[in-house]
């Protein structure tokens, strides 16, 4: 899996294939998920809030929450479904790249299901073993709204 | 069709001394009545002052179903008006916030008023000579909130004209706001880092309940405390949390941690959940901080300040406190089964970043619409939503260490798993919803 658009295509169907443990694998020591409070338009996330800004720390706390018997929100589970549009590259260099995906997120649950929709935009590095995630941020096309709960991982 | 409209005697048998009906939670005509009422009669969070520093800056914020704008105006007073033209009710502004300049102009015929919602033009004037425009209400302007409290920045309004004063109403609990304010060495905060804003299909009541529910956090956290804990295994107790797990682990404290932080209830409704210790106790120290919260408190002050840290304080019947992460949560309902939940953060003057860090932090985790911890929650909240309309059994118990005489005293300082914090609110409930609104 050489082409980085093959990647993205890959880590978005381990996500709705709920190999959330392999998913992680996906993610360098020092990477991050990401989704700002601001969408495009936010700089950072450190002078204005975010709906998540995860380390692998947290994102394996969400993981194996998820594995309990006791998260009730899971009781009926969540299913998402990722609709990519094709990834742009927006920088390449020999070890590492930048890549734009707009997307239709749709995440169901019993009855309910919630549409989100954005760009994703990933940095990766190229590792021995392949390519991993620095950074997947989510800009959301109405993260300044009031959203329903966002169970999985977008 | 109408049950409660003309009925206070039918409104006031729904909550009981020890438990209330589920028709709190579920009826429309109720929903209708509480924003005619309750949110009309009480003091209700608008904004804070930092979020229009510069005059002409607005805010807009539905309250009880009114549009309101909150607007600084040319000699630094904040003043609350209605959102809706004088003359054919057109929004003036429909951004929810921004700068008008030195007037508002209406974008429907281009009437404009003053910062103050003062008359100041309007087009073909000539054709207003001889009518009794300037007479009625049209000509009078925007129609002005009168009751506005600016509290250390914080913005109540009371939309009904009669009703208590502000102090009157919310009386010692304001203590809580005195408190988040005086953890800044300068005693001022500003809003910071945007609002978290979730959705959740359930009654408001009771997401405010369980802002004073302490026996939940165990079973409905657990799963989220278990793998907080599975991954801190093996950390010696003095070993520095990353902030995430300090804010996260005690969570997972047990059912007599909660009893004993203890909580107080006041006149009104309001009430303070940790009066002894809270979960937000036990986050590493600044000395620097403390250095400067001496500087300008005293010692003995600053440490009475910061030693404080309630779990939650609530301002009956839209605002919860936390003085410690400096953050407050302001609830807005929508429907009898709907609710806008808002988390915001603010930084305090005078103190380090990382005091903000925090409060947005733990906003991020606990509150954000991905939080790792509110799943449970609010999936709890709609499953009850949802089981309250089953028949069988009408009524939602209030039970635990119900006391006859608990009424008989205004502030009553009990045990943290007391659901008299919940009882206390929905007696507030019943006296104002039993009161005709006079606006």
């Amino acid at each position: 899996m050489n082409d980085p658009r093959d990647f993205i295509a890959h880590e978005a169907g381990l996500l709705d294939e709920r190999r959330f443990d392999d998913w992680l694998a996906l993610f360098a020591d020092g990477g991050h998920y990401w989704v700002p409070l601001l969408g495009a338009a936010q700089a950072d996330p450190f002078s204005h809030n975010s709906l998540a800004y995860e380390d692998r720390l947290l994102l394996q706390l969400r993981v194996e929450r998820l594995k309990n018997p006791r998260a009730h929100s899971q009781h009926p589970a969540s299913h998402s479904q990722h609709v990519l549009q094709p990834s742009r590259i927006e920088e390449e260099a020999a070890d590492e790249v930048r890549l734009r995906t707009p997307f239709l997120y749709v995440e169901a649950r019993g009855d309910d299901q919630i549409l989100l929709s954005g760009t994703a935009r990933h940095h990766l590095i190229r590792t021995p073993t392949g390519w991993s995630i620095r950074e997947k941020r989510i800009d959301l096309l109405n993260a300044t709204r009031a959203l329903p709960a966002i169970q999985l991982f977008i | 069709m109408t049950t409660y409209r003309n009925r206070p005697d039918l409104v006031a048998a729904l909550v009981r001394d020890d438990r209330v009906h589920r028709d709190l939670y579920l009826s429309d005509e109720l929903f209708a009545l509480e924003q005619e009422r309750l949110f009309a009669n009480t003091w209700v969070f608008l904004g804070h002052a930092s979020q229009v520093p510069e005059a002409g800056d607005f805010v807009t914020q539905e309250i009880a179903g009114r549009p309101l704008l909150m607007v600084r105006q040319p000699d630094g007073a904040v003043h609350v008006m209605y959102n809706r033209c004088a003359h054919k009710g057109t929004q003036l502004v429909t951004d929810e916030s921004g700068n008008t300049g030195r007037f508002f102009r209406c974008p429907y015929h281009a009437w404009t008023y003053k910062l103050d919602g003062a008359p100041l033009g309007l087009p073909l004037k000539n054709g207003y000579e001889g009518t009794q425009l300037k007479a009625c209400e049209s000509g009078q302007g925007l129609p002005v909130v009168k009751h506005v409290k600016v509290y250390r920045d914080f913005v109540f309004v009371r939309l009904a004209d009669t009703g208590p004063s502000f102090e009157d109403y919310f009386g010692e609990v304001l203590g809580a706001l005195d408190n988040m304010v005086d953890r800044s060495p300068e005693g001022k905060l500003t809003v910071g880092g945007g609002v978290l804003r979730n959705i959740v299909h359930c009654n408001w009541k009771m997401y405010l309940e369980n802002i004073n529910d302490t026996v939940h956090p165990m079973s409905t956290h657990e799963s989220a405390t278990k793998a907080a804990e599975a991954l801190w295994e093996g950390h010696a107790p003095t070993d520095p949390k990353p902030m995430a797990m300090e804010q996260i682990l005690p969570f997972g404290s047990g059912y007599e941690f909660f009893d004993k932080m203890g909580g107080r209830v006041f006149a009104n409704g309001h009430s303070v959940l940790g009066v002894n210790f809270s979960i937000h106790s036990n986050y590493a120290q600044l000395p620097e901080y403390e250095a400067a919260m001496q500087a300008a408190h005293g010692v003995e002050r600053a440490t009475d300040i910061l030693q404080r840290s309630p779990q939650n304080s609530v301002l009956y019947p839209s605002l919860s406190v936390k003085g410690s992460p400096q953050a407050i949560r302001v609830i807005r309902p929508l429907a009898a089964n709907r609710t806008l939940i808002e988390a915001w953060s603010f930084r305090a003057a005078g103190a380090p970043a990382l005091l903000f860090e925090r409060a947005m932090s733990y906003n991020r985790l606990v509150f954000s619409p991905m939080s790792v911890v509110a799943h449970d929650d609010v999936h709890l909240f709609e499953s009850i939503q949802q089981g309250l309309r089953a028949g069988g059994n009408e009524w939602i118990s209030l039970h635990r260490n119900h006391d006859p005489a608990e009424t008989q005293q205004a502030t009553v300082t009990t045990n943290g798993t007391n659901e008299l914090l919940m009882r206390n609110q929905f007696r507030a409930w019943a006296k104002a919803m039993t009161v005709e609104a006079a606006a």
